[in-house]
């Protein structure tokens, strides 16, 4: 973030007289600028996007990716027009967010004392998003042994699978030490997110997503189409790295 | 120990919409004026270009344009006698932080309050009877009126090119606009926004039904317009990124597209942004405030001395700034004394999704704009006799879509299973067929005794103050209102044609986990006795003469709109009043 600020300084002629201790502002790391006389805008300065690494996991471990994209294809099943949670990249998607800033809960007040609130009073864990997925996961696989057999949750057939998430989903199904709805919950809305998102972030495929509801991306225009009712949108969707057509390497 | 600065005529804290407001009117004055921002710069090409903007992730729901928690946030409890928590991530607002403040990120509706909005403690004493407001309701009256804030709503209007249908010029009702609008001297300087289908469909019905539908009046530009002030804004492109994202295309009306450029220019005025104003100081007297101590990013405190200080931050930071400074007297439910921290409020919101026949209905809901809409008035306010249902207040309502953002607007029908085929098959079905009014039922928040700010006893900031507590929940009032406003509005969407639908009331308790609007208020109210407000009517403090409070912190209680047009109509009122009498003889402009 920020990294337009740099190198942005603006002095007034009569305020650089003033004293060498306002060169200290925006020298620092910190980039706390006055601005005078006109806007401080700098050519290329912009602050674009992240995109998601390829690769292998970042965040999770190979069982925590497994499990997670077992639990991605069942929440997002895959169907002859459109690919699942796990092929359209929304296991990698989690796996990119809980190993940047979202994971790290960077920016959130993550002052003591944690206390039991009601829950009207929000989210009051100490843990976060990456540590709640690695328990959450590994509780997962440890109840899914008990159960059948010995097998992980990604090993089990799509029938139990099924099973198992309904469970989590109405608490008949515990996990130990986990609270297995609220982990579920959490996966669901991570899950969608990603399917969702645009597809710089790792989900989203090709924009499989967009394709499958009809929302043509980020596109800028619509003053043709505001009031041509009831008309469908003709044009394919376009996400911040373009066409797949145009930048296949991107996806 | 702070570092002196060289004194300013004038330091204003925070370079949001009223601080761009009041600085460019007291450098009108001739006034050497000093901005003081506590976030960066922002603007079009370097922040929002079209190129990323329309990131839902990145802007919606990872809040990259907000104030971080962990730079500053509160702490929440529903009731007195319960122990406040810290909000750890945002949820039922959304603090802004930056140049332009929340004017950069808003949706850019443009409602003027009611007549009766600005004397609803008489208004409706004398309609209905005191006995009939409840008992520990605190609603009081503003100290000014319509009549007198009318022309600041004309220049604030015309700032920012509002685009509208009147619905009152000069007391003749017009048709097409909003008919239990207060008289307007003059037209909107634009023509309303053209309405996708789901929006006009909502028109049709509510006519049908036998109201008098009009366009929600607009910052999103219909045209090109060119300001009084010479800025130039284009037509808006019906994108559907307004609310939580920076507009690229100098369509929504911000200060960076109304007020910036032209400022920024003059030799009398400057800024600084990154730089956290922590006090306001004020002499040994506790009368007059001396300027401002400011600690900027890289950790180092100075000292603003300044002949005049305006506090023209977001709600919430105004009032914490006046308990961290000790002053005025801060509020003591229990006792029902003092005035900093009391007649804190929110607002009412509920909505109702419709679900259509997908062979039949196709709205495009992603082409929409923050404002766009079309919207009945007949329940906001005291439009309609309360008599018969026992609350008091009211809201505006409206299919005010502002886009079909996918994460947030893939709905299904309820019942649905939340994920798996089923719940995959009935987004893929839905999402062209639904409508998904967002803040739909838009509803009044009338204060309470019990619903205030003050300093949290445990939880401390990055400086190690104390965070400022909230006190709120949803009373009886606010819930029968919200169920009445609710269940019309779902009349109207099923008028529409719906087959199914969602229908969200609003209920107690108060959630501070999930989105309402940003539109919180009060907590150091105008007034007209400092017995019971921080203010005077010029929103001059009544304890110190050289402190003017700007913002939404000013409102007694919240009327069923959007804040912001009256936000920029009362920062031109006290401009005018600072320009006019203040000036000429600092000291009270107003005999307590």
């Amino acid at each position: 973030m920020d990294k337009k600020d740099s190198g942005r300084l603006y002095f007034h002629r009569r305020e650089l007289l003033i004293g060498a201790a306002y060169l200290m502002l925006g020298l620092s790391k910190a980039h706390a600028t006055i601005i005078v006389d006109h806007l401080p805008w700098t050519p290329n300065a912009g602050n674009p996007p992240t995109a998601a690494l390829p690769g292998s996991w970042v965040f999770f471990t190979r069982d925590e990716g497994r499990a997670m994209e077992a639990i991605a294809d069942r929440i997002i099943p895959p169907d002859p027009q459109t690919p699942g949670g796990k092929e359209s990249g929304s296991a990698i998607f989690i796996d990119r967010q809980l190993a940047g800033p979202y994971g790290r809960q960077d920016g959130l007040y993550v002052r003591p004392p944690f206390m039991k609130g009601t829950k009207s009073q929000g989210y009051q864990s100490e843990k976060g998003p990456a540590q709640e997925y690695r328990e959450g996961l590994a509780a997962l696989d440890l109840a899914c042994k008990a159960k059948f057999d010995g097998k992980a949750f990604a090993d089990l057939s799509d029938q139990d699978k099924d099973a198992v998430l309904k469970g989590l989903e109405s608490a008949e199904f515990k996990l130990d030490g986990t609270d297995g709805k609220a982990f579920f919950d959490m996966a669901i809305k991570d899950v969608q997110m990603g399917f969702f998102a645009d597809p710089i972030y790792g989900g989203n495929r090709d924009m499989v997503a967009w394709k499958m509801i009809g929302y043509p991306g980020s596109r800028y225009n619509y003053l043709d189409w505001v009031n041509r009712h009831n008309e469908r949108f003709p044009l394919p969707p376009v996400s911040m790295t373009g066409r797949a057509e145009w930048t296949p390497q991107t996806r | 120990m702070a570092k002196r600065l060289p004194k300013k005529d004038v330091v204003i804290i925070g370079l949001g919409w009223t601080g761009s407001v009041m600085a460019n009117e007291l450098t009108d004055e001739g006034l050497e004026v000093m901005a003081i921002e506590r976030g960066p710069w922002r603007d079009a090409p370097t922040d929002f270009p079209p190129s990323y903007m329309q990131d839902e992730l990145r802007y919606r729901v990872r809040h990259e344009l907000f104030l971080r928690p962990d730079q500053l946030t509160f702490s929440f409890r529903n009731k007195v006698d319960q122990t406040a928590l810290p909000i750890r991530s945002w949820g039922a607002f959304m603090p802004p932080n930056g140049v332009g403040g929340g004017g950069v990120h808003w949706n850019a509706e443009m409602w003027r309050f009611l007549p009766s909005d600005f004397v609803l403690k008489t208004h409706l004493t004398e309609r209905y009877g005191a006995s009939f407001l409840p008992e520990d309701m605190t609603i009081q009256d503003w100290g000014i009126t319509y009549d007198e804030l009318e022309p600041f709503y004309d220049r604030f209007e015309y700032l920012c090119g509002t685009s509208g249908t009147a619905g009152n010029l000069n007391g003749k009702i017009q048709p097409g606009g909003n008919p239990f609008e207060g008289p307007r001297a003059r037209p909107y300087p634009t023509p309303a926004q053209a309405q996708p289908f789901g929006h006009t469909l909502f028109g049709k019905a509510a006519q049908d039904l036998g109201y008098k539908p009009f366009p929600q009046p607009s910052g999103n530009l219909s045209q090109a317009y060119t300001n009084p002030l010479g800025l130039k804004m284009g037509p808006c492109t019906y994108c559907g990124f307004c609310e939580w994202f920076g507009c690229s295309n100098y369509s929504k009306a911000s200060p960076q597209t109304t007020i910036l450029p032209y400022l920024v220019r003059k030799p009398n005025f400057s800024a600084r942004d990154n730089s956290e104003v922590i006090k306001i100081n004020v002499d040994k007297s506790g009368t007059r405030a001396t300027g401002v101590t400011f600690v900027d990013s890289s950790g180092v405190e100075w000292e603003q001395p300044a002949d005049l200080v305006v506090l023209a931050a977001y709600t919430m930071f105004n009032v914490q700034l006046l308990l961290h400074s000790k002053i005025g007297k801060p509020y003591d439910p229990i006792a029902n004394t003092g005035v900093v921290g009391r007649n804190y409020t929110h607002q009412t919101i509920s909505s109702v999704n419709g679900f259509f026949d997908n062979k039949k209905y196709n709205f495009n809901p992603f082409i929409a704009s923050g404002a766009i809409g079309m919207c009945i008035d007949e329940f906001n306010g005291d439009n309609f006799d309360h008599g018969p249902h026992g609350f008091v207040g009211g809201g505006y309502m409206g299919q005010v879509q502002t886009g079909a953002r996918p994460i947030e607007s893939t709905l299904v029908p309820p019942g649905t299973p939340k994920w798996g085929a089923a719940w995959k098959t009935a987004v893929k079905e839905n999402y062209l067929s639904t409508v998904k009014p967002g803040t739909g039922v838009h509803g009044s928040f009338y204060a309470y005794r019990d619903v205030y700010l003050d300093l949290d006893p445990t939880y401390s900031d990055r400086f190690g103050r104390p965070l400022m507590r909230i006190t709120m929940d949803l009373k009886e009032n606010e819930v029968k209102q919200n169920k009445f406003l609710t269940d019309k509005f779902a009349e109207i969407i099923k008028a529409m044609g719906a087959d199914k639908l969602g229908i969200q009331y609003r209920t107690a308790p108060y959630d501070i986990s999930t989105y309402q609007t940003t539109h919180l208020n009060g907590g150091a109210i105008m007034g007209t006795a400092p017995t019971t407000s921080a203010l005077n009517r010029y929103m001059q403090s009544w304890d110190v003469s050289n402190l003017f409070v700007l913002g939404a912190s000013a409102f007694p209680q919240n009327p069923g709109y959007n804040p912001t047009l009256t936000v920029g109509a009362l920062a031109y009122w006290a401009a005018k009043a600072i320009r006019d009498k203040y000036l000429k003889s600092p000291g009270r402009l107003v005999d307590a």
